[in-house]
């Protein structure tokens, strides 16, 4: 930590750059914090308790976050990913931006949860993740650390589901999805969601109705599914930002399957990499096509 | 009156093949059901998924996507985009809980005529199967009302 926050008061102390986008600690847990003194360094921490992704300030959107001026911003493996994708899709410009990489053994699912990281209350995405370090960032702090181990099995989940028959997943997802109260904290939160104008707030023609209702719901919600289709990082943060509770996380990691299998692609902290989608092959598989 | 059940289907095709390519079909006076209505758009690259869903969700019971064969699209790779965006599209509907027999995809030429009277008898007869696509969500399903299988 104290690597961190020294890294932290240099970059300050020496202007290369304006602000340092962190986390510290607030009585429910750690919280995102904007540090732009020097002297406030110290407030810097890092553990598996710092779950925000905060590539989700870096949207150009943010007029107030863009004024700072230069920042540097603490990430994680799948954080790194997030400011790739930025990067990919001309958001950001890598040399505007000091990455300081934190070496990551997997977060809880709140930033409230336990002080001990242990195989109950790992959150589901961090089993099974491979990236231990950012390779996009410019730092690297923190202790080494091992891969993470729990007790979810997203695939698993998966697999339960699709082997229900077609009218019973259906009405899961319904029953799931009636939830959906259409706060919209999912696509506020996602580091990937930065449209100026959301097909979701378009009235004429209305393509996705606005009420919460199963309808509107089931539309919204397997759009913005396939919107972040070989887009979405796996940052978790919608499922976390759900105040109904409902399961996103399932559906993006469904996405991120198909795309896999259909094209090989994993996301990643590249961002010289293409996305599957808005990229074709001559010789795509087509045995859906008649 | 027969009581057989005659579905809704939307057919969403491109300007330049399969558009042409029903055409021909009506000018050949070849048979076939009439349970399709199209809308024209300018490219395969143009239907959106969300077409698709809003099609479902004003009660129609089966969707056919048409456009060009590859190599042959108006705009270079309009139908290579859809091709990618349709592939995960079916897929994650699916998963969803939509029979993807529901949805017909096939590329036509504008030379194909006889090919899409096929592609429409086929998919009239592969809807009419499956019934009325009653289940499709509706504002009336609210959690209370359904059964959490899960």
């Amino acid at each position: 930590m104290q690597e961190l926050r020294d890294l932290a008061k240099k970059l300050l102390l020496d202007k290369q750059v304006n602000a340092i986008l962190g986390y510290e600690w607030d009585r429910r847990g750690a919280r995102p914090a904007f540090i732009t003194e020097a002297g406030d360094c110290d407030r810097l921490v890092f553990d598996h308790r710092c779950v925000q992704n905060l590539a989700a300030y870096l949207s150009p959107r943010r007029a107030n976050i863009a004024q700072l001026g230069r920042l540097a911003v603490v990430i994680k493996a799948c954080d790194a990913r997030a400011v790739a994708g930025l990067i990919r899709e001309n958001q950001l410009k890598r040399e505007d931006l000091v990455l300081i990489g934190v070496r990551c053994g997997g977060v809880v699912v709140n930033p409230s949860d336990s002080e001990q990281l242990n195989a109950e209350n790992i959150a589901p995405r961090c089993v099974g993740c491979e990236q231990r370090e950012p390779t996009l960032a410019d730092h690297l702090v923190g202790e080494t650390q091992s891969a993470p181990v729990g007790k979810a099995n997203r695939d698993l989940r998966l697999s339960e589901i699709e082997k229900l028959n077609p009218e019973e997943r259906l009405s899961l997802w319904t029953s799931l999805l009636s939830q959906c109260t259409r706060c919209y904290a999912c696509r506020q939160v996602c580091p990937m969601c930065f449209c100026e104008r959301c097909i979701a707030d378009k009235t004429q023609p209305a393509w996705i109705e606005s009420s919460p209702h199963s309808r509107g719901n089931f539309s919204w919600h397997l759009t913005r599914a396939l919107h972040l289709a070989g887009r979405c990082v796996d940052c978790g943060e919608c499922e976390r930002a759900c105040p109904a509770g409902i399961p996103l996380g399932l559906l993006n990691h469904k996405v991120a399957r198909i795309v896999a299998s259909r094209y090989g692609y994993a996301v990643s902290d590249d961002p010289s990499r293409e996305t599957p989608i808005g990229s074709y092959r001559l010789d795509d598989e087509q045995e859906f096509i008649a | 009156m027969s009581d057989l059940f005659e579905p809704n289907i939307v057919a969403f095709v491109c300007n330049w093949c399969t558009y042409t390519g029903a055409d021909l079909a009506g000018t050949s006076r070849l048979t076939m059901a009439p349970n399709v209505r199209i809308i024209r758009l300018p490219c395969t690259g143009r239907i959106d998924t969300l077409f698709i869903l809003k099609a479902f969700e004003r009660g129609a019971d089966g969707v056919i996507v048409s456009g060009c064969h590859p190599a042959d699209c108006h705009y270079t790779a309009g139908n290579y985009h859809a091709r990618r965006r349709f592939a995960v599209f079916r897929e994650l509907m699916e998963f969803a809980g939509i029979d993807p027999q529901r949805v017909t995809f096939s590329w036509v030429s504008a030379s194909e005529g006889g090919k899409w009277a096929e592609v429409v008898n086929n998919a009239t007869e592969q809807v009419r199967r499956l019934g009325p696509f009653q289940k499709y969500p509706s504002p009336a399903a609210h959690a209370g009302e359904i059964a959490c299988k899960s």
